[in-house]
């Protein structure tokens, strides 16, 4: 057919020809890595994404529908299912990771990176290596802090490896929870042409909290204000990144409405990094010598004893 | 079927045969049945094969036989030699020291089913015990590691044990890593091979992690 041509891809001529010769067969993808389907049905499902319930016609939309229920019409309870939301190759992850670090101006991360196809992997592993990493700089930071005292002994603050899970696996799920769960509500309310599905929040999150991994090492330097130029300047970077993706989401609802949302988002996000800043990191001792020195005792005559002290 | 179209089976003809099981024969069907072999050779068969992945990881080679046969005799005795040999880590107070010995299991444990599960879902050929097999013999290079910093700690704690701590932690870790890599790296797709390595190199480096801050009381 005519179309065949329009659709022929450098290596992937055969499922490329099929489908344009036969629009309506159902595609499926097996074992094998998922490059042929998802590069057809991701070209196409972007128009049908981005026009969100609107019918392009006929045709179209069916196809549309058809593939872009495909990618996920695995039941739950199988593994298949899950096997979607881990469908993204090294370069993919990598250039999601140079995304968050180097936020474009204007450019939405979702729209750009993420693009349909949301993944866990990022999210997951990104929030696994930060909290070993939190724990892991914290420990070490407090250990060069103490190291000359004498009455100074090593522990390894094992205890709060767990802390630091719990509060950042609770804040990268949580909070997309419930931005999402508001968004969904304001949605009904005032028609929003840009709507984020569940997934598409804990990717941007997750991959926003990538900038805290470099950040949370060099916390280990001993200086306050070292730390808190790097608190701000990290904060500035993930914090543009989250602004950037949720105001196109918010922007036409009432206006107090919507900044008061990218308000709460900005404020929950510095909360995350003073609140392990204080918490994991033991503020660094300052260099002025102890205030208070041991008093000479000067006996008196008469057996009572005078003891100066000395600020 | 048009072929069968005229075959046809008369009622009346039995049919007829033999069926016997050969009892207490040593035809080669003796693998099968093993109830009747000394108890010796059972457990002998057994720990030769623990013993031969243990060759397997210290001479980390592209072969199959770690994957083929997997148990999991092997990580299991790792993981308990190596929680209980951080046991009586120091602890001015309960919370601020070492990992306790339930920590160390789940850790272990965990650890491996997350990176299997991850493994298989991004693609990956291997199956789940064969992965978790893998992952925990592979432990073997710093449960070494951590009989050898006990015994250098007994002889001191000072700066110059710290850095052969740090050295031997160091060596061991790149050891294990690279063990269970060379296993699993070839089960992966081939452009998701850093995505699958990346965690179970965190997983080593939490368990190295864990071994150099061992501190005795």
């Amino acid at each position: 057919m005519a179309t065949a041509d329009d659709l022929k891809f450098q290596e992937f001529d055969d499922a490329a020809n099929l489908l344009a010769a036969n629009p309506d067969a159902t595609t499926i993808s097996i074992d094998e890595p998922v490059e042929i389907p998802k590069n057809q049905h991701s070209r196409l499902q972007e128009p049908g994404r981005e026009e969100d319930d609107e019918l392009l016609g006929t045709d179209d939309s069916d196809k549309t529908e058809l593939l872009a229920g495909q990618k996920k019409s695995a039941p739950f309870w199988t593994f298949e299912y899950y096997q979607t939301f881990f469908d993204v190759d090294t370069y993919q992850v990598l250039d999601r990771i140079k995304g968050s670090v180097f936020p474009v101006p204007g450019k939405n991360f979702v729209r750009l990176y993420i693009r349909s196809n949301p993944d866990l992997y990022g999210p997951f592993w990104i929030c696994a290596t930060l909290v070993f990493t939190i724990a892991v700089s914290g420990n070490l930071s407090n250990f060069f802090i103490h190291l000359g005292k004498p009455t100074y002994h090593y522990v390894p603050e094992f205890r709060k490896v767990s802390i630091a899970a719990t509060t950042i696996y609770a804040y990268a799920w949580l909070v997309p929870l419930a931005l999402w769960g508001f968004l969904m509500w304001r949605n009904s309310k005032v028609m929003n042409i840009v709507s984020y599905s569940f997934l598409e929040i804990v990717c941007v999150y997750g991959y926003s909290l990538f900038i805290y991994i470099p950040t949370a090492i060099l916390w280990i330097i001993p200086q306050q204000v070292v730390r808190w130029v790097l608190v701000v300047f990290s904060l500035c970077l993930s914090g543009s990144v989250l602004v950037m993706t949720f105001w196109p989401a918010v922007r036409d609802d009432n206006r107090r409405v919507a900044v008061a949302t990218v308000a709460t988002i900005l404020l929950l996000h510095a909360l995350l990094a003073v609140g392990c800043l204080a918490y994991f990191f033991d503020a660094p001792e300052l260099d002025i010598p102890a205030p208070i020195i041991p008093a000479p005792v000067i006996p008196a005559h008469n057996g009572t004893t005078v003891i100066t002290k000395s600020h | 079927f048009p072929g069968l179209a005229d075959v046809s089976i008369s009622q009346d003809i039995p049919v007829e045969g033999e069926i016997t099981v050969p009892v207490g024969s040593h035809s080669p069907d003796e693998d099968y049945s093993t109830l009747d072999e000394p108890v010796k050779d059972t457990i002998m068969r057994d720990l030769k094969a623990v013993g031969k992945k243990f060759v397997h990881v210290m001479y980390p080679r592209k072969s199959s036989a770690l994957l083929r046969d997997w148990d999991l005799w092997g990580p299991l005795v790792l993981c308990v030699s190596l929680a209980l040999m951080l046991q009586g880590g120091s602890a001015d107070s309960k919370d601020d020291g070492g990992p306790q010995f339930a920590e160390v299991f789940v850790i272990i444990w965990f650890g491996a089913v997350v990176i299997t599960l991850n493994s298989k879902l991004l693609g990956g050929t291997i199956s789940f015990f064969q992965s978790l097999c893998v992952l925990g013999y592979c432990v073997m290079p710093l449960t070494v590691a951590m009989l050898v910093c006990r015994l250098v700690l007994l002889a001191g704690a000072g700066t110059v044990s710290f850095i052969v701590r740090l050295i031997v932690v160091g060596a061991m870790f790149g050891w294990s890593t690279l063990a269970s890599t060379a296993f699993l790296a070839d089960s992966q797709p081939p452009n998701r091979k850093a995505l699958v390595v990346y965690p179970i190199f965190l997983f080593y480096f939490v368990i190295s992690w864990m071994i150099l801050t061992f501190t005795p009381q």
